[in-house]
């Protein structure tokens, strides 16, 4: 295979401190906490209420929108609360709070899906509540469902995981190796997708040699070794890098004949045609430089993370920073009662030093923010234009196309926030489009 | 616990490179440059660079003062000016004039403007010429290096470049590789220079394409247009006499007056070799970096509207 490459990038330091890190599983915390929107489309209304005994597996909350997958109980126990919450962003969200009583019964409607069709096959997905797992929360069934008159011809298998501190990908990879290729089998079967990429950073050769032992003389999967360099796991970066195909400005993948799936989605769908159990749990790495014992832990899904950091043998020092997700794209938290969900991938801790927000120089206009946009958008001109409010200028300047993965801002010298001011003029200009 | 979190919006990490970093960078590479003038000047080279450094950082300090905004003397920007400017200036010049050159520098060209970022010539390129049209005589007054038997302090003496114009004979090329030659006390010595120019682009502070654009266009034209014919020029001259090192390596490379994009950056490297050519062979000034160098820094918006990148999965930006 000829490998193209995508323009720019950088090469944050890459911390992966826990890679030798076996997933070490977490038991059930105080209370846990479900949202109704853990994913990308319409929330889902809440089917319980307080007083109400929930099992594990159990449907908490559902939508009759196509766009949407409904969420599920990590436990057995008491609903102890629905009401609205800020989880992040503005935006309140209704969340089912439960009191665990420890004991774990399982629904009776965990029971393997029978999946004999591609209809069923799709039901099910969405039945098991599955988004994509790599960070972005999209639903997967609405993934595997491309318009009509689209043809895809590959699926991309994301385990690049490009974010410093991450790991969870690479746990995945070595300790559910022949799932994450069943799951392939399940979703080139139903799809019908003639072949299967897998992409992965050579910073892990040993998940790239397992994977590629695993699939073995497979014709329609192979496994492929990626260029470490941040953003290579960006769904486009790494479309271009595998097929030399360009998503155009505004549309999907499927544009382009592609599908991408993380590496744990995938892995789960395996799991899930086997047992039945929807997704109620998820790995995550705990790093960053106030955590004690930084771990890769198997966390029920609602599980505040304050509980999670606990779990990790707590702060060596107080936390001036708590993010969900890596360093260079996750969110910042404001609170430690915020629950572990569905794309939850890491958690990360970071002391005064590491978190503290840089003083913000004048731009020198040297030109690093525009070698390294892989977008190859012009990061300091739509800075300048957002901050003079020159909107109508900023139109001209291809802002929607920013995929916000935040190397601009990372490699600034001046120490801007780019990445900010680009999601400003996204919002402003999505606000004009809709007037 | 809740009080004490930052909360902002991704990315959370940075990298080490700081601005402040890049400018303490080039004042690190111009010290074998400064050293080299003060070898081959003497003692007055050193006493212009203390004056245009101390003068530039302190004007830095008044304007941001007066203009009531905040203190940005930390950057390190106007200490580089000020070095910068230094090196451009003959050896002789009076310590007062030294100073009106850092005052329009620092004061009119960059903060009037905006401060940093926003000056749209080099500023320390810009005073040279504003001292060479409000002080001719002094600004073009030369002298030879120390280290020459002949030497006498203010007799004047022709750079090579003069000597092209002006006629005399011309020095040995190991001389004007050294630095062994009169002219402006930072700009003689082409070894120290590159040693500077080689750090600049060890630290990533640079990248190869304007001073190697802009040294082989010098070098390519002065092969062209001989002096019996076109292809009987000597390149090494032209490349190694006035202030093309400096100017190609150190000003401009200046970020602020230069492109955004690599693109752009060879377009801009390329127009400045080639003015620096014609002015050198077509006019009666003996030298052309300079103002080369600030007819180009004026045409880069031109330079960045047309070249900007084509962006993933779609046409060129409008």
């Amino acid at each position: 295979m000829k490998f193209q490459d995508f323009k720019g990038g950088v090469h944050p330091s890459q911390k992966k401190n826990t890679m030798e890190c076996a997933t070490v599983k977490m038991g059930i915390p105080e209370k846990i906490v479900i949202p109704m929107v853990q994913h990308i489309g319409a929330p889902c209304q809440a089917l319980v209420k307080k007083g109400d005994s929930v099992k594990v597996g159990q449907v908490l909350g559902n939508s009759d929108a196509f766009v949407s997958v409904p969420v599920h109980s990590s436990v057995s126990g008491v609903v102890s609360s629905v009401d609205e919450r800020i989880i992040s962003g503005s935006k309140p969200v209704v969340c089912v709070e439960i009191k665990p009583d420890g004991l774990q019964e399982i629904s009776e409607d965990v029971k393997p899906p029978v999946v004999d069709s591609k209809e069923a096959f799709m039901k099910a997905i969405r039945a098991s509540g599955l988004t994509g797992l790599g960070g972005a929360g999209f639903p997967t069934h609405v993934k595997l469902n491309p318009p009509k008159d689209t043809k895809i011809d590959t699926l991309i298998i994301n385990g690049a995981e490009c974010e410093p501190y991450i790991t969870s990908d690479y746990r995945e990879c070595m300790e559910n190796t022949s799932n994450i290729i069943e799951g392939i089998n399940h979703v080139l079967k139903w799809t019908g997708i003639p072949r299967a990429l897998i992409g992965i950073e050579d910073n892990k050769p040993e998940a790239i040699k397992k994977l590629a032992e695993a699939v073995d003389s497979m014709n329609s999967i192979s496994v492929h070794s990626l260029k470490s360099r941040y953003p290579q796991g960006a769904e486009k970066m790494l479309i271009k890098t595998l097929t030399g195909r360009e998503v155009p400005s505004g549309k999907l993948p499927s544009e382009v004949g592609c599908l991408v799936m993380n590496v744990a989605s995938v892995s789960f769908v395996a799991e899930y045609l086997k047992t039945g159990m929807p997704l109620i749990k998820k790995r995550v790495t705990v790093d960053g430089s106030s955590v004690k014992t930084p771990k890769n832990v198997e966390v029920l899904i609602g599980t505040p993370i304050g509980e999670v950091f606990n779990f990790s043998g707590g702060f060596i020092s107080e936390p001036a920073k708590l993010i969900m997700g890596g360093p260079m794209m996750g969110v910042a938290l404001y609170s430690d009662e915020i629950p572990v969900m569905k794309y939850t991938n890491a958690l990360l801790a970071l002391d005064e030093k590491d978190g503290k927000i840089p003083q913000e120089y004048a731009c020198i206009r040297c030109g690093r923010c525009v070698d390294v946009c892989p977008m190859n958008l012009l990061p300091f001109d739509i800075d300048r234009l957002v901050k003079a409010n020159l909107h109508d200028e900023l139109e001209k300047y291809s802002v929607l196309d920013c995929i916000e993965c935040g190397a601009c801002a990372y490699t600034c010298p001046s120490k801007r926030l780019l990445t900010q001011s680009i999601r400003l003029g996204k919002d402003v200009l999505r606000r004009r489009a809709k007037k | 616990m809740e009080n004490t979190l930052f909360v902002n919006s991704s990315p959370h990490i940075r990298s080490e490179v700081t601005t402040q970093r890049l400018m303490l960078d080039v004042i690190i590479a111009l010290i074998p440059a400064a050293f080299a003038g003060i070898y081959f000047f003497g003692i007055r080279a050193a006493l212009l660079i203390a004056v245009t450094v101390i003068s530039s950082v302190g004007f830095e300090y008044i304007i941001r003062k007066v203009l009531k905004r905040n203190n940005t003397i930390g950057d390190f920007s106007a200490a580089v000016t000020g070095l910068i400017l230094a090196l451009n200036l003959p050896p002789t010049l009076p310590i007062w004039m030294a100073i009106v050159g850092s005052l329009f520098a620092i004061v009119i060209v960059k903060q009037l403007f905006g401060g940093l970022g926003y000056n749209f010539v080099n500023p320390a390129l810009a005073a040279r010429a504003f001292l060479v049209v409000s002080y001719g005589a002094r600004m073009t007054t030369w002298i030879q290096p120390l280290t020459k038997a002949t030497a006498v302090d203010a007799v004047s003496y022709a750079t090579p470049m003069g000597v092209l114009k002006g006629g005399g004979e011309l020095p040995q090329l190991i001389d004007m590789f050294l630095g062994n030659i009169g002219g402006s006390l930072g700009e003689t010595s082409a070894l120290a220079l590159i040693i500077g120019g080689i750090y600049l682009l060890a630290r990533g502070v640079i990248s190869w394409h304007i001073p190697v654009v802009y040294v082989g266009t010098v070098g390519l034209f002065a092969w062209i247009i001989g002096p019996e014919g076109i292809f009987t020029g000597n390149p090494l001259f032209h490349i190694l006499a006035g202030g093309l090192m400096l100017g190609a390596i150190f000003m401009a490379t200046d970020y602020t007056t230069s492109p955004m994009t690599k693109k752009g950056i060879v377009i801009y490297a390329f127009g400045c070799g080639l003015l620096t050519m014609l002015f050198r062979l077509f006019t009666n000034m003996p030298e052309g970096v300079s103002y080369a160098i600030l007819l180009m820094n004026v045409a880069v918006p031109m330079i960045d509207r047309y070249t900007k990148p084509a962006r993933f999965g779609g046409k060129a930006h409008v």
